[in-house]
């Protein structure tokens, strides 16, 4: 479990070195094509487990994170999407400050994902009485179910100060985007507000944090794909 | 100089034959009696083993006759199948029995606390010298590392630890959890004790018998609930073990529905060791409820029992390294142990290939 979290931090440094050098190349956030951004995203699930991950004594969660980070990293290294812009793309704080808090909240999102994961395999286990190895390394379902309470509540603020920033970019933003996103923010608005009032089991609440960032990673891909395709001459 | 292993277990005999040599020997009798220089005696509830370090070839009737020494009966006429290993064989037997794979519950914890007072006993006896002294603190940093590499300790293998194991796998911590036992029965108060002995604190007994309850509520440091009151506390507590003699079920669908209501989302952990079953098997369809009967605790335990001999293999690996190192110290004149522990009396010269 230490090697787990040794080896995602070493990853998390040389992400960090890779979007530092990048950063210092556009002389802006690396946030200007679907490439930049998926790495982006490794970064922020890498960060926010190492945040989470020792706080909540949820160590296995690594063994569960850094699959999702390697898929993201190889999909970005294999597929054809790291575009590089015609002009170099003037700095617009706003718009960067947009990007990456939004970015770093999808983080929390697929975290909180993760945690649903495990927490649906441990409370099936537990249900039908069949309990395999992954049993006696997995949490306690009352500390899932904590973990992904918080990383909601984090996701969600720090998706909400994206949102809000979006509107200060001084770009006219397409509407399906806008409107796609505030859909998003009152999905998870919606989960947590049903944990709040209790109307939503913590199972149900465990599903709906994956259904939530599968339809994160969507909007993502949309967003940013439709970008390129309108910044390409 | 030979070192070997002298013994009987629950391989080759049963309950009736082990307990007629239990406490009939000790170590220091069988180096007085036998003529070893070092000995040391382990008994168990399923196991007799003798350990012992000679100069002079000792048989294994030699060895019996100093067990058999207190029973009335002719010796002749009663002979239990005793086995013998020799040199690395006693090594190797060693490691696997301190690391419980040569347990009948195999990853069992008890024999390794039972190996160490062994040795204790038989080092304050002064009947343990150098080379015994040197493979028993070997065998127990094996037993230590079989249990921390493998899950060869993994999962609860009766009813009290199976009910733990699945209270922290839903709750985490037992402190703040509320139990409630009903019907007072033997399983159902061990099963209670298990609980508390891992941190539960509010504990709350009901039976038929107000008599009976508040007995086992102050056995077990709880209190005694009346047993018209047992579906109010339903809404309060986290795990109920239920017991009773009753011909039909206790707790229904119904039943459980509104309480489940008021406990908001709070887990229910249900032992239902009664026979038959107190709790109707569709409660476990319930969100949230988690309904374990004494079969499914069984089946639990088999598969904890089949986890730990998957575990086999691996724990072996690791023995047959430590035993192909620890021959290859002693052959080598090396101490193996001298940085952690100070050999007892005997001189250091006596550990040599030829012990092997």
């Amino acid at each position: 479990m230490r090697f787990n979290f040794f080896a995602i931090g070493l990853g998390f440094i040389f992400q960090t070195a890779f979007l530092s050098v990048r950063g210092h190349e556009l002389g802006r956030c690396p946030l200007t094509n679907l490439f930049e951004v998926f790495i982006f995203l490794a970064w922020s699930v890498a960060a926010i487990y190492m945040l989470v991950g020792p706080g909540y004594r949820l160590s296995l969660m690594g063994a569960f994170t850094a699959p999702l980070v390697v898929v993201l990293q190889v999909f970005a290294l294999i597929a054809p999407i790291d575009i590089r812009h015609p002009a170099t793309l003037p700095a617009n704080p706003w718009l960067e400050f947009h990007a990456s808090i939004s970015l770093v909240a999808y983080g929390a999102f697929a975290l909180a994902c993760i945690a649903g994961v495990m927490y649906l395999v441990q409370e099936r286990q537990l249900k039908t009485h069949q309990l395999h190895s992954i049993f006696y390394h997995l949490p306690p379902l009352t500390d899932l179910f904590a973990a992904i309470t918080r990383l909601l509540w984090w996701g969600f603020a720090l998706y909400t100060l994206g949102i809000v920033s979006g509107f200060f970019t001084g770009h006219p933003l397409p509407r399906v985007q806008v409107v796609a996103a505030i859909g998003l923010w009152l999905l998870y608005a919606a989960i947590l507000q049903g944990r709040h009032l209790r109307w939503l089991a913590p199972k149900r609440v465990a599903a709906l944090c994956i259904l939530g960032f599968s339809a994160a990673l969507t909007l993502l891909w949309g967003i940013t794909f439709t970008a390129q395709i309108h910044s390409l001459p | 100089m030979n070192l070997f292993c002298v013994g009987l277990s629950h391989h080759t005999a049963n309950v009736a034959k082990l307990e007629r040599f239990a406490d009939s020997a000790s170590a220091e009798s069988i180096v007085r009696e036998a003529g070893c220089t070092e000995a040391l005696l382990l008994t168990t509830c399923n196991r007799v083993e003798v350990y012992a370090v000679s100069q002079r070839r000792i048989s294994t009737g030699e060895i019996a006759r100093c067990l058999m020494r207190k029973i009335d009966t002719d010796p002749h006429d009663y002979a239990p199948p005793f086995y013998r290993y020799e040199a690395e064989k006693c090594v190797l037997h060693l490691f696997r029995v301190a690391s419980a794979l040569d347990s009948m519950v195999v990853g069992e914890s008890e024999i390794l606390g039972q190996a160490k007072r062994a040795y204790e006993s038989a080092r304050k006896s002064g009947a343990v010298g150098p080379c015994l002294h040197r493979l028993f603190q070997r065998a127990f940093r094996v037993a230590k590392q079989v249990r921390t590499h493998t899950d060869i300790a993994r999962g609860a293998v009766s009813v009290g630890s199976v009910a733990v194991d699945l209270a922290q796998r839903i709750f985490g911590k037992l402190s703040d959890c509320r139990v409630l036992v009903l019907g007072a029965g033997e399983t159902s108060e061990r099963t209670a004790r298990a609980l508390i002995s891992r941190g539960a604190r509010d504990l709350r007994v009901s039976n038929r018998s107000m008599d009976r309850a508040r007995e086992l509520a102050h056995a077990v440091g709880g209190r005694a609930v009346p047993f018209d009151d047992w579906p109010a506390h339903c809404r309060e507590i986290d795990i109920l073990i239920t017991s009773t003699s009753s011909e039909t079920p206790l707790l229904t669908r119904d039943k459980l529905a509104p309480m489940l209501r008021e406990r908001m989302d709070r887990s229910l952990f249900i032992i239902d060791i009664a026979v038959p079953r107190d709790v109707d098997p569709t409660v476990n369809e319930m969100q949230g409820v988690y309904l374990y009967d004494i079969d499914s605790i069984r089946s639990v335990a088999e598969q904890s029992l089949a986890l730990r001999r998957e575990q086999v293999a691996a724990a072996e690996a690791i023995i047959a390294e430590h035993v192909t190192d620890f021959v290859d110290l002693v052959s080598r004149g090396l101490n193996p142990a001298s940085q952690t522990a100070k050999p007892p009396s005997l001189g250091e010269n006596s550990l040599r290939a030829s012990e092997l």
